[in-house]
Formats: C-alpha cells, structure tokens, sequence
C-alpha cells in the first residue's frame, strides 16, 4: 500500500518525533492561497503516491497568495505517470543547507531491516547509487531492540555532518522505531534537509506499508492512495483478487502466480497476447466463479483458456465453481481447458459431463488452441 | 530438506478444514506424522494422531523433528518461534500474507537456534514414493513419480506443473523442495540447489523461478560450481514489472531481477534456461551424462 506525501509525514514521521514542515492539504487554488496567507513563502506540492514528481512540473515554489492560486490551479488536475493530482500539499518553504538521503526498508536477501543513508539527498540519489555506490551507508540492523541514536554513530562515522550529526542519528533512530511500528516495508526521507538555521528536518517521505500486515494498521491504512485501477480491476479488488487488464485478447484463468505468468509466458510463446494476469492462489481459489466472470467481463476477450493444476488449490472446487458460473454467465467466447494435479479426476469428470467440452492432456496444446481462436 | 519416512512431523493446525484434508493426504501416502498440536483438543486425537497443547510437549513426547504450519498468518509468528524454540530441526511454513516483520522475526530465531525454514508460502515438500510434507499432490501418479530429478520451485501450481511434464517424459523426480512465493525466504534457491547438488540420488535437476527477487541470480553463481545437469524455466517473461521499491529498491537491487537478468546469469552459469515447461525433459536428457536418468525414471 502506497501513501502520498503528507499522509507518510503526518501519520508516520510526526508521530514518532521526525520534524516536518508546516503544512496543509488543498484540494482547490482558493483554498492554496489561502494557505499561503496564513503560511507565508510556500511550496505547492502535487499529492500522489508516485515519483519524479518535480521533473513532471508537480512541485513549485510561490510567494504570495495569488502565485499560489495560479500555481495551485496549474497543479490540481494535472496528471502525472498513472495518477491524477487530486489535492495539494502547500507547505512553508525551507531555506536548505544541505541534502541528505535516509531510509529503512526489509532487505529481502539478508532477511533484516537495512538502514541507508548518505550525505548526497535530492532528486538523484539513483544515480548517485549507481555512480558512486560508497556515497551510500548501508548497515543491517537486527529487527529487535530497537536501536538508539548512539547506535548508528558508526553508520555515521567519517561523515562530514558537523553540527547535524546528532539530529541525524536521532532522526535515524526514530525512523526506525516508525518502520518498526507501522509495519513499513520502506520509509524513506528524501531529502532529510538541514536547513540554514541548523535543524535537521524531513522534506519528503515515502511511505510503503507492508499489504500483508494492513489489518494490523486499520487506523492509517484508510488514508492510503488509491491504486490506479480501471473499472474491471477495482470489481476485482473488491472481490479480494489481484487482476490486471492488458491489451491483449486471450483470457486468462489460472490457479496460483507461478502457473497464471507461465500461462501468459506460453501464450506470447504461440504469438498470442494475454489480455489480463489474475491471481487467484491460495484461499482465494475458492473464489473461481467470481474469476470466470472478471475475466469474461473484459471486453477485449476473443477466447478464454483455463488453466489448473492444483495442488493446494483443489482442482475439483474451482472446475464446480466454474461450472455454477458457467449456467448463469453464458460464455460467448470459446473456452479451453487443462486440469492436472489435486482432484483432477472429479473436476475433468465434471468439466466434460457438465459443460460437454474435454479438457486438453497437454497445456501447451490448450493455450495454443485458445490463442489461435483469439485470431 | 529432502523429507523422509524416518522424519517425525508435527502438524501445527491439524484441526482446521485445510490441516485435516492434507493430513489425512500425507498419512495416506506414508508420511509418519506422530502429533498434532492445538492448545484446546490436547489429550484428543484427530486423523488418529495425538494432539499436544504445545510444540515443545509434542517434540518431548514424540521427538518430533519436522514440524509443518497450517496456521493463519496473524498466529504464523508465534506458532513459528514457538516451534524454533521447542527445537525442531526443519519448519515447513505454508502460511501466506505473514507480515514482512514477523517473517523477519522467524528468521533471526531460527538463525539463533540452527533451524532451517523452508517458507513462508511454500507448497512444502515432496519425495516422490516416499513422504511429503505441505500442499502438494504428492498422491496424483501423473503429477510424481520416484526417479533421479530433483525440482526446486517458488510456486506450488507451477511446480505441480513441471513435475507432471517431467512424468509425462518418463523423468521421475528424486525430490521436489517447494522453496516458497514470500519475498524473504528461510530456504533460497541457492540453497536447495547446493542440497540436491550433494543428494546421491538426484542426478539432474530443475529450476522453477520467477520474476522479482534476485535468487535465481544467487543460485546460477553456484551453479557454475556444479557437475550435474541443472534446466530451468522463469515465469514472467510476458507480465508487466511489479512495483517499485522507492528509490531505496533501485539502490538495493540495481538492475537485477528482471526476466532478462535471470536468464543471463543462469545461462552464464551452464544452466539450460528453456521457454516452456514443455521442454525442460529435453533440455535435461540431452545434458544427463548417465543412462540412469531415463531408465530408473522408466521404471
């Protein structure tokens, strides 16, 4: 789950003690300017859970209320990458030293939460990385305790923070401890500004809550950005399935990830194109007669393959839910299948006297046939 | 990793609709489960097994050394560490959705007390003829078949999938390691690999991958190491990326993880990467430098 950038400042860092700027949401140019003029010299900030917000134009500075209201009416509507910006951020502007970069984040190959940070924040942190990769410190940290700012002194050591250093190590420090409580799988401040006044302050956040520990963190998760969906997807999300609507025109309906991106593999193999991915692994393959009707509902579908081969998944439970589906949804499309694994005989039973079509021994044989249908 | 008849398995949520219908699938194909564990049915027995209150009363009284996990994601921590504690040697975790965090946790009292986690979110593990332990079905004579392959999968339908292709081909499998879909894994490809590499009775063996991650980049530098024939098909070629970690993914991961990436490096380490399951038998019969491979598979 994605958030925007004041939800990550306002309900993770300042909780945990991270100084962030003053500032107020927006949703229209009138209410921006008046922000300012309670405010003062701003910054408008377009409020999407997405980068490069600044290369695309989303972020600008203004003095009074009138350029805030020019500006604000420039910003709101705009759209930027997949998202559309809906509110914006007015806040104080800061008068910035230097740039740093902070972040935690689950680092998947040493199973611990890594700590970086680097005294070259900003815009190009990226290619700072892969420039100069020693430009970075990176330290493992174990998940428990959590550590205290005299614990990152040596992440820190040889740095030329001067008067900043111990603002820093504390900021790393509460960051870690707001990683740690709000179950993120990356926070990120950048830049962590130190400012011409010497505090030390969070510009801008990223905030990526873990989706598997969402029930957890009910209280901030209704402030998350909403994924950028098209009509199909959201029915899909709804309905507790991961489905993504391509442009191609074989449907496609298999069990578990591995086996739905193989079935999309061997459809372009056979010079197909997929017209969607869904996931409906683990419990969710219960759930077959709702994934029958997503994937018919797109209207792009020229031909639909069914794919199973189930080992958790019962083959048998999702060729009865297809076939409940099946008398109700009418399915104009040509369907293939092919059902291997967990229960197989009843559901190949049960596919062939209940709908009358034999499923394929070969899947490659299935898909190939449902791609040259689509054509 | 490799699972056999000697292991003692403890089931964790024996008594639930999924814990029940897979025990009751294990026992039939000869998994020696000797306990269950369900704090409020101790002293009762379910599918004829004895339920203990705890893990650790399960391991003293039965000296139970795996232990498999049909527990609901917000219990998985502390049914996990719980295990670890008790000493089990091997933790077979089919949970899915566990919190990175609490995944986490497992992991560092595992690394404290030397035990080996396959998961989370595997499909478990299979030694075909002999026992399995998880979600697989071990039990669906076209799916395995005891034989000289041995199949290192992220996914469970998937590697269903290559095990019925392998069949269909006459290959028979040595043993199949479920190494799980999470993202933090106890058991990495790399690691079964180097298992199987040392396993006298896998001759050849194939890895199934997928997108994301940069195990399989791990994996093809010890593959380089090795003298038996290893295939390997990557899912994901034809699906859109997936999400993007901040700036902090790309500093961490550069460009590793694509389908491309994989490809490469696997390649570069001798590893026959093919485009559809279809032809890893062949991929893997042109490439075995025994006869044995086909023949004991035939048997």
């Amino acid at each position: 789950m994605n958030f925007d950038e004041h939800a990550a400042k306002s309900l993770v860092l300042a909780p945990a003690g991270i100084p962030v700027p003053r500032g107020q949401i927006c949703r229209t140019a009138k209410e921006a300017a008046e922000a300012v003029r309670a405010i003062g010299p701003a910054v408008i900030k377009a409020q999407i859970a997405a980068g490069k917000r600044g290369k695309a134009g989303g972020i600008k500075p203004v003095n009074t209320p009138e350029e805030a209201e020019r500006v604000a009416a420039a910003i709101l509507g705009m759209s930027i990458g997949e998202y559309k910006v809906e509110h914006v951020l007015v806040e104080e502007q800061a008068k910035i030293a230097r740039e740093f970069y902070a972040a935690v984040l689950n680092d998947t190959e040493a199973r611990k939460p890594l700590v970086l940070f680097s005294m070259q924040g900003g815009m190009d942190i990226e290619e700072v990385a892969a420039a100069t990769p020693d430009a970075i410190r990176r330290e493992h940290v174990n998940l428990d305790p959590i550590p205290g700012a005299a614990d990152f002194a040596s992440m820190l050591a040889g740095l030329a923070l001067g008067a900043a250093q111990a603002s820093v190590a504390d900021i790393l420090s509460r960051l870690y401890a707001a990683y740690r409580r709000r179950d993120a799988e990356l926070l990120e401040i950048n830049p962590l500004a130190e400012l011409a006044d010497g505090r030390v302050i969070a510009l801008d956040c990223k905030f990526m809550l873990d989706d598997a520990a969402a029930y957890r963190q009910e209280d901030i998760g209704k402030f998350a950005a909403p994924a950028p969906m098209t009509a199909l997807e959201r029915r899909a999300a709804e309905s507790g399935l991961k489905f993504i609507q391509l442009e191609g025109n074989v449907g496609v309906l298999a069990n578990g990830a591995g086996l739905t991106m193989t079935t999309m593999d061997i459809i372009r193999h056979f010079g197909g194109r997929p017209a969607n991915f869904l996931e409906i692994g683990g419990d969710a393959y219960t759930k077959s007669a709702v994934a029958l009707d997503l994937v018919l509902s797109n209207p792009g579908v020229k031909s639909l393959i069914i794919n199973f081969c189930g080992a958790f998944a019962r083959t048998d439970v999702m060729a009865d839910g297809i076939v409940k589906a099946w008398q109700e949804l009418k399915p104009t499309v040509p369907v293939f299948f092919s059902i291997h694994g967990t229960g197989e005989d009843e559901a190949i039973a049960l596919v062939r006297a209940r709908l009358g079509i034999e499923p394929y021994d070969i899947m490659e044989d299935a898909i190939q046939a449902a791609v040259q249908a689509a054509q | 990793m490799i699972v056999r008849k000697s292991n003692k398995v403890i089931v964790l949520g024996i008594t639930g609709r999924q814990g029940t219908f897979w025990t009751e699938k294990m026992l039939a194909y000869g998994t020696h489960i000797v306990a269950g564990v369900n704090p409020k049915r101790a002293g009762q027995r379910h599918c004829n097994v004895p339920i203990f209150g705890s893990t650790a009363k399960a391991v003293r009284e039965t000296g139970g050394d795996v232990t498999v996990m049909f527990i609901p994601p917000a219990a998985a921590r502390e049914a996990a560490v719980s295990a670890i504690e008790a000493g089990i040697k091997l933790l077979v975790v089919l949970t899915e959705h566990v919190p990175a965090q609490d995944v986490m946790a497992m992991h560092a009292a595992a690394a404290r007390h030397g035990t080996r986690i396959v998961g989370p979110n595997t499909a478990g593990l299979v030694t075909p003829g002999e026992c399995f332990v998880g979600i697989m079905p071990a039990f669906v004579p076209s799916v395995f078949r005891p034989g000289h392959v041995g199949v290192i999968s992220r996914s469970g339908s998937l590697g269903a999938l290559v095990c019925l292709k392998l069949t269909q081909s006459e290959l028979g499998q040595s043993a199949f390691i479920g190494i799980g879909g999470d993202s933090m894994l106890g058991t990495t490809t790399r690691d079964a690999l180097a298992v199987l590499d040392r396993d006298p009775a896998t001759e050849a063996i194939v890895i199934v991958g997928e997108i994301g991650g940069t195990m399989e980049e791990d994996a093809a530098e010890y593959a380089k190491t090795m003298r038996k024939p290893v295939a390997a098909f990557i899912a994901g070629a034809a699906s859109p990326p997936g999400k993007k970690m901040g700036h902090a993914g790309a500093i961490v991961t550069g460009n590793r993880g694509s389908y491309t990436s994989k490809r490469k490096a696997l390649e570069a380490g001798g590893v026959v990467v093919v485009d559809t399951p279809a032809q890893i038998a062949r991929a893997l019969a042109g490439r075995s430098p025994k006869a044995r491979l086909h023949a004991a598979g035939a048997s």
